[in-house]
């Protein structure tokens, strides 16, 4: 194994980032690496972005009146951050830098099956991006990033046609990534390198995969429908000309459902990875974990009615979907498990990117204990639609791929930098991330069973101390998300520099150069030993990760 | 429920107690379900952190252990489940005694429409005791009614009825929001539901002259010319409406479908979309031309037919579809 590795040198060697500097050879290169950085550039200004929004939506919260802004603003302004969050941030966000990043380096490939496709993916998204951008800067839209019609086909008079072409095109970038990720799986793993050996990041993806590509379409179709209806009247979702507003709720939910998966798995994939190092062991029940991944997908496409149970749908249609939903509870409750059960009698270390695979499980596993309840029919009749399903989804989606994401981030920063984040700040941060987080989204599930409906810019005033505990909250988070950001500027120039493997991690991202050359690999790999075999892997001091 | 910092909602109607009862049961499951994460993640996080001359010691895993943790949850998810599905069942299944109101959502406003006549703006008063089904529509885009003191909510669809009942418990006033999102003032969409003592109920039906609803839907039968083609001594050109409500009927396509709400809505604003056994789409929409109040009053009218009355009832205790067949040997 210690062949693998590359000597350490003095000059600083030929590498992805600084084989060449124009920004032509970073605007039209084909490396995945860059790529990924293109990717880690645009969805954090979106995350500012969409975070500028949910502030102002806290801001608005903090009294009971409408005071801060006029209505149509305030429903133009949540609209915004679920939109930009979803669309533009979650959905992209671990795939996309992470996943664009790491595949093809974890399976010893030089780069994906179709890089010219990889860089078309992200020049979607750019033109998605700043398409929703111009929609926000001239008027924006007021459906919320559901689009219901009819209100979406004939009664709002924003700019829906523009914000469904937004989404339209940077669902086929998420299309074409999903495409590039199955072909490399399948196609470019390195010699030896058996499904049964692959990471579990790895298994992740490829079931996020699928779900993009068979998902996304629908979606795609289903914005071409609200366009359609909105310009031409044709009678699909407008019961006045013999449309059926449910139908709509049916072909959204059955992309936007699996959407949440397209977010979570390739989180579950990073945490997966996290805990194996820090644990120095490898993942309990490996298999089950990377199969319950699929299983998720698989489910995942079978569950979207449980966004209707009261939208009109039949009795027996929704005690289906939620025999269905709960289902999808099983797989996830498997990998909790085995998480937890990795620990068992392993040796672990405390650094950073551990912290927020703890964070994660924490604030998944809440995420998805609320999800059972709303799973449960005669108790989301009450709390659906209130900020009861508000906090649920924010603990999966931003506890849960959030947690995820900065995890993986502060593990793969050195490979992806070459440089070390400075520990101390980092741990500061994600306790500010945990605290933050659950005053923001736990005082929201009293709030919902309370009665508070979502999407409100004004409220009884009896729902104001939660509201203020919520906003507090999301100042701290604020704060918990800001600093990482800054100290990674800042570790580009000050950061030590990083070893080749400064975690002494299983994986072959770490036998290569930090940051690794543009073709990955001096030479392509050959495996001859399962994931995670840290028994393997020397257990060195893993204290101050050493400046070559 | 505490006006300074509510943490549980008020119990007003006959649903509150069993709701809250399976989500206390939910939360003490989640509840014992977290803490076991927290306290096995935290303890083995503890016990097993590096020590010098300690090494981990590799677990291939077992799966025997990965059956008993999917099959356990599985069993508990199922009791989640059974209960969830009973307790909705109820929720969705209004009783046969039902006093029935009429409620029409529009931007941004809730009216409702008594049996009696009385109506409402943003507050409906309903009596303790008595079982209430609402027969809901929207004039616009999609609302929701949500009471949380009565911890139910339905959609209010445009185009089609759907329903909601609820039986109060509790005199008091409790809020009433619209949570489904319908622009600009959504979350101005509330108003109060006044649940009374069945005596100052009666006392607040009594004030003010009203009009019954099927009174008014029987006067529009009449202006709007329905009463030419459906008859209610004959056959005419349209079915007999008379004791249809509620019963099946045969259609030209050879599906059965029964007269509900909806079914009546449908025919009035759609009549070529279910056409009967036997006679011609001949019917001209009334889309436009009845308000959703009007049409209230008409399907309240057609129901009202149902109910037998002296005379009528004994000419039509057959479903609708046999005088329809009768025309159709007719018309061969």
């Amino acid at each position: 194994m210690a062949s693998a590795v590359i000597p350490a040198n003095q000059a600083p060697k030929l590498n992805y980032l600084n084989n060449g500097h124009s920004l032509r050879s970073w605007l039209l290169t084909t490396d995945h690496k860059r790529i990924a950085v293109l990717y880690l550039i645009s969805v954090t200004t979106f995350f500012f972005l969409g975070g500028f929004f949910a502030m102002l939506i806290r801001l608005e919260l903090l009294t009971p009146q409408g005071d801060l802004m006029q209505a149509d603003t305030y429903n133009k302004v949540f609209t915004m951050h679920g939109m930009i969050m979803v669309f533009f941030f979650l959905i992209p966000v671990v795939p996309a830098v992470l996943g664009n990043f790491l595949i093809p380096i974890m399976i010893g490939a030089k780069d994906l099956a179709f890089p010219r496709i990889n860089l078309l993916s992200w020049y979607l998204y750019i033109i998605g991006g700043i398409l929703i951008t111009h929609v926000m800067l001239t008027g924006g839209v007021d459906t919320g990033w559901t689009f219901y019609a009819p209100f979406s086909t004939e009664y709002t008079n924003t700019k829906i046609v523009e914000a469904g072409l937004a989404v339209f095109i940077a669902g086929f970038s998420s299309i074409f990534t999903g495409l590039n990720f199955i072909v490399t799986i399948h196609r470019m793993r390195a010699p030896g390198l058996t499904w049964d050996r692959l990471p579990l990041f790895i298994w992740s993806n490829y079931a996020t995969s699928l779900v993009m590509v068979l998902g996304t379409p629908v979606v795609a179709i289903t914005i071409v429908l609200v366009a359609v209806e909105r310009l031409f009247h044709l009678g699909i979702f407008d019961p006045r000309l013999g449309g059926d507003p449910v139908l709509f709720q049916h072909l959204f939910w059955f992309y936007s459902h699996p959407a949440v998966y397209i977010m979570i798995l390739p989180s579950m994939g990073v945490v997966s990875e996290l805990i194996a190092c820090f644990a120095r062991k490898r993942i309990f029940g490996y298999k089950f974990v990377a199969l319950s991944s699929v299983a998720i997908a698989v489910f995942g496409f079978l569950v979207w009615a449980h966004h209707m149970f009261v939208a009109g749908i039949s009795l027996y249609a929704a005690m289906i979907f939620s025999f269905l939903s709960f289902s999808v509870g099983v797989p996830s409750a498997v990998k909790v498990f085995n998480w937890t059960a990795t620990l068992y009698k392993g040796s672990i270390t405390y650094a950073t990117p551990m912290l927020y695979a703890f964070g994660f499980i924490g604030l998944f596993t809440m995420g998805g204990l609320t999800g059972l309840m709303l799973a449960t029919i005669g108790i989301d009749v009450h709390v659906t639609d209130t900020y009861f399903v508000v906090a649920h989804f924010h603990y999966v989606m931003v506890g849960g791929v959030l947690m995820g994401y900065l995890g993986g981030m502060h593990f793969w920063w050195p490979k992806i930098s070459g440089r070390m984040y400075p520990e101390g700040w980092a741990k500061l941060s994600a306790l500010f991330v945990f605290v933050g987080f659950n005053l923001t989204f736990f005082p929201q599930f009293i709030l919902g069973y309370v009665g508070m409906p979502r999407r409100y810019w004004q409220y009884p005033p009896e729902f104001q101390v939660l509201n203020v505990l919520s906003t507090a909250g999301a100042s701290i988070l604020a704060v918990g998300y800001l600093l990482p950001m800054i100290y990674f500027l800042w570790s580009l120039r000050y950061g030590p520099i990083a070893s080749d493997n400064p975690w002494h991690a299983a994986g072959l991202e770490w036998k290569t150069t930090s940051p690794p050359p543009t073709f990955n690999f001096e030479e392509t790999p050959v495996v001859t030993w399962e994931a995670y075999n840290y028994d393997e892997i020397p257990d060195k001091e893993l204290e101050a990760p050493v400046a070559r | 429920m505490s006006k300074f910092l509510p943490l549980w909602p008020d119990q007003a109607s006959t649903m509150s107690g069993q709701v809250d009862a399976l989500y206390i049961y939910l939360l003490l499951v989640a509840g014992v379900m977290t803490a076991l994460i927290f306290v096995a993640v935290t303890v083995l996080a503890i016990k097993y952190r590096r020590v010098r001359g300690r090494e981990a010691q590799q677990i291939e895993g077992s799966t025997i252990l990965e059956i008993t943790w999917s099959v356990i949850p599985f069993f508990v998810m199922l009791t989640f489940f059974i209960w969830g599905a009973v307790l909705y069942f109820k929720e969705r299944t209004p009783p046969a005694d039902s006093t029935e109101i009429y409620v029409v959502a529009k931007q941004w406003m809730w009216k409702f429409e008594h049996m009696e006549g009385q109506r409402e703006i943003n507050e409906l008063h309903v009596p303790t005791g008595q079982n209430i089904k609402l027969i809901m529509t929207s004039q616009d885009v999609i609302h929701s009614f949500f009471v949380p003191a009565f911890r139910l909510k339905q959609d209010v669809l445009p185009g089609r009825y759907t329903t909601l009942w609820f039986k109060a418990t509790v005199p008091g006033r409790y809020h009433l929001f619209c949570a489904e999102y319908c622009g600009t003032n959504h979350s101005g969409m509330g108003g109060e539901i006044v649940v009374m003592e069945p005596r100052d109920y009666a006392q607040w039906m009594a004030g003010g002259p009203a009009v019954p609803l099927q009174e008014t839907g029987k006067q529009l039968f009449a202006t709007l010319g329905c009463a030419t083609c459906h008859r209610s001594d004959v056959q005419g050109r349209g079915p007999n409406l008379v004791g249809i409500y509620n019963k099946p009927v045969l259609l030209e396509d050879g599906r059965t479908v029964t007269a509900d709400e909806n079914y009546v809505r449908e025919s009035i604003l759609n009549p070529t979309a279910k056409i009967v056994n036997g006679f011609k789409p001949v019917m001209p929409t009334f889309q436009g031309i009845v308000s959703e109040e009007q049409l209230n009053a008409l399907v309240a009218y057609v129901k009202s037919l149902a109910q037998p009355t002296p005379g009528s009832a004994g000419l039509q205790n057959e479903p609708a579809a046999s005088p329809a067949q009768t025309q159709k040997t007719q018309v061969q």
